[in-house]
Protein backbone atom coordinates (compact mmCIF):
# COMPACT_ATOMS: atom_id res chain seq x y z
CA UNK A 1 0.00 0.00 0.00
CA UNK A 2 1.24 3.40 -0.95
CA UNK A 3 2.42 5.76 2.03
CA UNK A 4 0.40 8.40 2.38
CA UNK A 5 3.27 11.19 2.01
CA UNK A 6 3.36 9.94 -1.64
CA UNK A 7 -0.06 10.73 -2.31
CA UNK A 8 1.08 15.10 -0.21
CA UNK A 9 3.75 14.96 -2.14
CA UNK A 10 1.48 14.76 -5.33
CA UNK A 11 -0.80 17.12 -3.93
CA UNK A 12 1.56 19.29 -3.55
CA UNK A 13 3.73 19.12 -6.77
CA UNK A 14 0.12 19.67 -9.08
CA UNK A 15 -0.46 22.88 -6.22
CA UNK A 16 2.27 24.36 -6.97
CA UNK A 17 1.89 24.39 -10.84
CA UNK A 18 -1.96 25.17 -10.72
CA UNK A 19 -0.38 28.44 -8.57
CA UNK A 20 2.37 28.86 -11.09
CA UNK A 21 -0.03 29.05 -13.98
CA UNK A 22 -2.26 31.21 -11.94
CA UNK A 23 0.36 33.74 -11.32
CA UNK A 24 2.24 33.77 -15.02
CA UNK A 25 -0.54 33.16 -17.66
CA UNK A 26 -1.93 36.16 -19.24
CA UNK A 27 -4.95 34.16 -21.17
CA UNK A 28 -8.21 34.37 -18.46
CA UNK A 29 -9.53 30.94 -19.37
CA UNK A 30 -5.98 29.45 -19.00
CA UNK A 31 -6.25 31.12 -15.59
CA UNK A 32 -8.92 29.19 -14.60
CA UNK A 33 -7.90 25.85 -16.03
CA UNK A 34 -5.10 26.80 -13.48
CA UNK A 35 -7.45 27.15 -10.80
CA UNK A 36 -8.99 23.63 -11.27
CA UNK A 37 -5.90 22.11 -10.81
CA UNK A 38 -5.17 23.49 -7.89
CA UNK A 39 -8.75 22.59 -6.26
CA UNK A 40 -8.07 19.01 -7.64
CA UNK A 41 -4.59 19.17 -5.90
CA UNK A 42 -6.78 19.86 -2.65
CA UNK A 43 -9.00 16.82 -3.45
CA UNK A 44 -6.54 14.61 -3.60
CA UNK A 45 -5.05 15.68 -0.61
CA UNK A 46 -8.30 15.68 1.19
CA UNK A 47 -9.34 11.81 0.03
CA UNK A 48 -5.46 10.33 0.71
CA UNK A 49 -5.98 11.43 4.08
CA UNK A 50 -9.80 10.50 4.63
CA UNK A 51 -8.74 6.95 3.16
CA UNK A 52 -5.49 6.65 5.41
CA UNK A 53 -6.30 8.31 8.33
CA UNK A 54 -8.41 6.46 11.16
CA UNK A 55 -11.59 8.84 12.44
CA UNK A 56 -11.29 10.35 15.41
CA UNK A 57 -13.71 12.12 18.36
CA UNK A 58 -16.87 13.37 15.74
CA UNK A 59 -15.28 12.41 12.59
CA UNK A 60 -15.72 9.72 10.61
CA UNK A 61 -13.35 8.33 7.98
CA UNK A 62 -15.38 9.08 5.08
CA UNK A 63 -15.34 12.75 5.96
CA UNK A 64 -13.09 13.74 3.80
CA UNK A 65 -14.84 12.07 0.61
CA UNK A 66 -17.79 14.04 1.77
CA UNK A 67 -15.74 17.44 1.67
CA UNK A 68 -14.50 16.51 -1.55
CA UNK A 69 -17.62 16.05 -2.98
CA UNK A 70 -18.35 19.92 -1.35
CA UNK A 71 -14.92 20.91 -3.04
CA UNK A 72 -16.34 19.62 -6.49
CA UNK A 73 -19.61 21.44 -6.33
CA UNK A 74 -17.76 24.78 -5.46
CA UNK A 75 -15.44 24.03 -8.50
CA UNK A 76 -18.30 23.82 -10.88
CA UNK A 77 -20.21 26.82 -9.31
CA UNK A 78 -16.83 28.78 -10.05
CA UNK A 79 -16.35 27.71 -12.92
CA UNK A 80 -19.84 29.36 -14.50
CA UNK A 81 -19.50 32.14 -12.88
CA UNK A 82 -15.58 32.20 -13.82
CA UNK A 83 -16.58 31.92 -17.91
CA UNK A 84 -19.97 34.06 -17.72
CA UNK A 85 -17.47 37.02 -16.85
CA UNK A 86 -14.86 35.74 -19.50
CA UNK A 87 -17.63 35.75 -22.20
CA UNK A 88 -19.03 39.59 -20.52
CA UNK A 89 -15.16 41.16 -20.91
CA UNK A 90 -14.68 39.64 -24.16
CA UNK A 91 -17.77 41.09 -25.74
CA UNK A 92 -17.13 44.29 -24.11
CA UNK A 93 -13.68 44.72 -24.68
CA UNK A 94 -12.91 42.17 -27.00
CA UNK A 95 -9.62 41.04 -25.06
CA UNK A 96 -8.65 38.22 -22.68
CA UNK A 97 -5.76 39.32 -22.04
CA UNK A 98 -5.90 40.18 -17.86
CA UNK A 99 -2.44 42.03 -18.59
CA UNK A 100 -5.15 44.76 -20.12
CA UNK A 101 -7.65 44.44 -18.02
CA UNK A 102 -6.90 47.61 -15.97
CA UNK A 103 -9.63 49.58 -15.09
CA UNK A 104 -9.84 49.15 -11.67
CA UNK A 105 -5.71 50.00 -11.36
CA UNK A 106 -4.41 53.61 -10.61
CA UNK B 1 4.57 2.15 -4.12
CA UNK B 2 1.96 0.72 -6.42
CA UNK B 3 3.34 1.09 -10.71
CA UNK B 4 -0.22 2.41 -11.09
CA UNK B 5 0.27 5.37 -8.61
CA UNK B 6 3.64 6.25 -10.17
CA UNK B 7 2.08 5.87 -13.52
CA UNK B 8 -1.13 7.93 -12.57
CA UNK B 9 1.24 10.67 -10.67
CA UNK B 10 3.72 10.70 -13.38
CA UNK B 11 0.22 11.38 -15.81
CA UNK B 12 -1.13 13.70 -14.09
CA UNK B 13 1.74 16.07 -13.60
CA UNK B 14 2.56 15.76 -17.26
CA UNK B 15 -0.76 17.23 -17.83
CA UNK B 16 -0.13 19.64 -15.75
CA UNK B 17 2.90 21.00 -16.73
CA UNK B 18 1.11 20.77 -20.21
CA UNK B 19 -1.68 23.40 -19.19
CA UNK B 20 1.11 25.82 -17.62
CA UNK B 21 3.56 25.42 -20.66
CA UNK B 22 1.91 24.81 -24.03
CA UNK B 23 1.00 27.98 -26.43
CA UNK B 24 -2.17 26.64 -28.19
CA UNK B 25 -4.92 26.98 -25.63
CA UNK B 26 -6.90 23.71 -27.06
CA UNK B 27 -4.28 21.69 -26.21
CA UNK B 28 -3.97 23.05 -22.72
CA UNK B 29 -7.62 21.69 -22.51
CA UNK B 30 -6.66 18.48 -23.12
CA UNK B 31 -3.96 18.56 -21.50
CA UNK B 32 -6.06 19.45 -18.15
CA UNK B 33 -8.66 16.54 -19.25
CA UNK B 34 -5.26 13.55 -19.35
CA UNK B 35 -4.54 15.18 -15.68
CA UNK B 36 -8.05 15.34 -14.32
CA UNK B 37 -8.61 11.65 -15.76
CA UNK B 38 -5.39 10.70 -14.09
CA UNK B 39 -6.56 12.30 -10.39
CA UNK B 40 -9.71 10.13 -10.78
CA UNK B 41 -7.28 6.78 -11.38
CA UNK B 42 -5.51 8.05 -8.38
CA UNK B 43 -8.77 7.72 -6.42
CA UNK B 44 -9.44 4.44 -7.26
CA UNK B 45 -5.80 3.74 -6.34
CA UNK B 46 -7.39 5.15 -3.05
CA UNK B 47 -10.54 2.48 -3.23
CA UNK B 48 -12.62 6.08 -3.61
CA UNK B 49 -14.51 4.33 -6.01
CA UNK B 50 -17.19 7.33 -6.48
CA UNK B 51 -15.33 10.27 -6.17
CA UNK B 52 -13.48 8.24 -9.07
CA UNK B 53 -17.08 8.30 -10.74
CA UNK B 54 -17.84 12.13 -9.79
CA UNK B 55 -14.48 13.38 -11.43
CA UNK B 56 -14.96 11.82 -14.38
CA UNK B 57 -18.37 12.46 -14.61
CA UNK B 58 -18.08 16.34 -13.89
CA UNK B 59 -14.58 17.06 -14.72
CA UNK B 60 -13.95 15.39 -17.45
CA UNK B 61 -17.74 15.71 -19.09
CA UNK B 62 -19.25 18.81 -18.00
CA UNK B 63 -16.07 20.87 -16.91
CA UNK B 64 -13.90 20.39 -19.93
CA UNK B 65 -16.49 20.88 -22.22
CA UNK B 66 -17.39 24.28 -20.55
CA UNK B 67 -13.90 25.53 -20.76
CA UNK B 68 -14.03 24.26 -24.64
CA UNK B 69 -16.72 26.34 -25.18
CA UNK B 70 -15.81 28.89 -23.56
CA UNK B 71 -12.78 28.86 -25.81
CA UNK B 72 -13.97 28.24 -28.70
CA UNK B 73 -17.01 31.50 -28.20
CA UNK B 74 -13.80 33.90 -27.03
CA UNK B 75 -11.62 32.55 -30.27
CA UNK B 76 -9.69 35.28 -31.21
CA UNK B 77 -6.24 35.84 -32.83
CA UNK B 78 -4.41 36.93 -29.63
CA UNK B 79 -4.78 33.27 -28.12
CA UNK B 80 -1.16 32.36 -29.56
CA UNK B 81 0.00 35.92 -28.57
CA UNK B 82 -0.66 36.11 -24.86
CA UNK B 83 1.12 33.21 -23.14
CA UNK B 84 3.20 33.94 -20.09
CA UNK B 85 3.55 37.84 -18.47
CA UNK B 86 6.46 39.29 -17.75
CA UNK B 87 6.37 38.04 -13.92
CA UNK B 88 6.41 34.36 -15.07
CA UNK B 89 10.09 33.72 -13.36
CA UNK B 90 9.29 35.86 -10.34
CA UNK B 91 5.90 33.48 -10.07
CA UNK B 92 8.29 30.23 -10.77
CA UNK B 93 10.26 31.33 -8.09
CA UNK B 94 6.76 31.76 -5.40
CA UNK B 95 5.81 28.27 -6.67
CA UNK B 96 8.78 26.84 -5.93
CA UNK B 97 9.23 28.40 -2.70
CA UNK B 98 6.10 26.99 -2.00
CA UNK B 99 6.32 23.85 -3.17
CA UNK B 100 9.62 23.21 -1.33
CA UNK B 101 7.64 24.33 1.77
CA UNK B 102 4.86 21.65 1.40
CA UNK B 103 7.15 19.31 0.56
CA UNK B 104 9.09 19.89 3.71
CA UNK B 105 6.33 19.84 6.10
CA UNK B 106 4.68 16.53 4.55
CA UNK B 107 7.98 15.19 4.73
CA UNK B 108 8.66 15.94 8.28
CA UNK B 109 5.23 14.65 9.67
CA UNK B 110 4.74 11.45 8.14
CA UNK B 111 1.75 9.76 8.96
CA UNK B 112 2.62 5.77 9.39
CA UNK B 113 -1.41 4.78 9.04
CA UNK B 114 -2.16 2.54 6.11
CA UNK B 115 -5.53 1.73 6.81
CA UNK B 116 -7.17 2.72 3.15
CA UNK B 117 -10.47 0.97 3.01
CA UNK B 118 -12.92 2.70 1.65
CA UNK B 119 -16.29 2.68 3.54
CA UNK B 120 -19.89 1.35 0.92
CA UNK B 121 -21.73 3.81 -0.98
CA UNK B 122 -24.87 3.21 1.59
CA UNK B 123 -22.40 4.19 4.48
CA UNK B 124 -21.35 7.43 2.48
CA UNK B 125 -24.89 8.69 1.34
CA UNK B 126 -26.14 7.79 5.04
CA UNK B 127 -23.61 10.07 6.38
CA UNK B 128 -24.07 12.53 3.62
CA UNK B 129 -28.21 12.76 4.01
CA UNK B 130 -27.65 12.87 7.89
CA UNK B 131 -24.97 14.36 9.60
CA UNK B 132 -23.96 16.62 6.27
CA UNK B 133 -27.59 17.56 4.97
CA UNK B 134 -27.54 21.14 5.91
CA UNK B 135 -24.59 21.56 4.12
CA UNK B 136 -25.45 19.39 1.19
CA UNK B 137 -28.89 22.26 1.20
CA UNK B 138 -26.54 24.61 1.28
CA UNK B 139 -24.21 23.58 -1.20
CA UNK B 140 -27.36 22.99 -3.94
CA UNK B 141 -28.39 27.22 -3.05
CA UNK B 142 -24.53 28.01 -3.78
CA UNK B 143 -25.09 26.07 -7.37
CA UNK B 144 -28.64 27.60 -8.02
CA UNK B 145 -27.29 31.65 -7.02
CA UNK B 146 -24.05 31.01 -9.27
CA UNK B 147 -26.32 29.82 -12.15
CA UNK B 148 -28.96 32.90 -12.33
CA UNK B 149 -25.82 34.95 -11.61
CA UNK B 150 -23.58 33.39 -14.25
CA UNK B 151 -27.27 33.91 -16.46
CA UNK B 152 -27.76 37.30 -15.68
CA UNK B 153 -23.67 38.43 -15.75
CA UNK B 154 -23.27 36.59 -19.49
CA UNK B 155 -26.60 37.86 -21.38
CA UNK B 156 -26.62 39.98 -23.81
CA UNK B 157 -28.10 43.43 -22.11
CA UNK B 158 -30.29 44.93 -24.88
CA UNK B 159 -33.09 42.50 -23.96
CA UNK B 160 -36.44 43.53 -22.57
CA UNK B 161 -36.73 45.75 -19.84
CA UNK B 162 -35.26 45.16 -16.28
CA UNK B 163 -31.97 44.56 -18.39
CA UNK B 164 -28.88 45.94 -16.72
Amino acid sequence: MTPLVYFQLLSAALFVIGLYGVLARRSAVLVVMSIELMLNAVNVNLIAAASHLEGTGSFVNFDGQIIAIFVITIAAAELGLAIAMILRIHRNRGTVDLDEMNLMKW
Amino acid sequence: MTWLFVVLSVSTLVGGLGVVQTRNVVHASLFLLMSLVSVAGIYLVLFTEFLALVQVLIYGGAIIIVLVFAIMLTRTSEYPRITDNRQWPLAAIAALALGAVLAASFWANPHTYSAAQSPAFSELANSLFTRWAIPFEVASLVLLVALIGAIIIARTGNGGEGSP
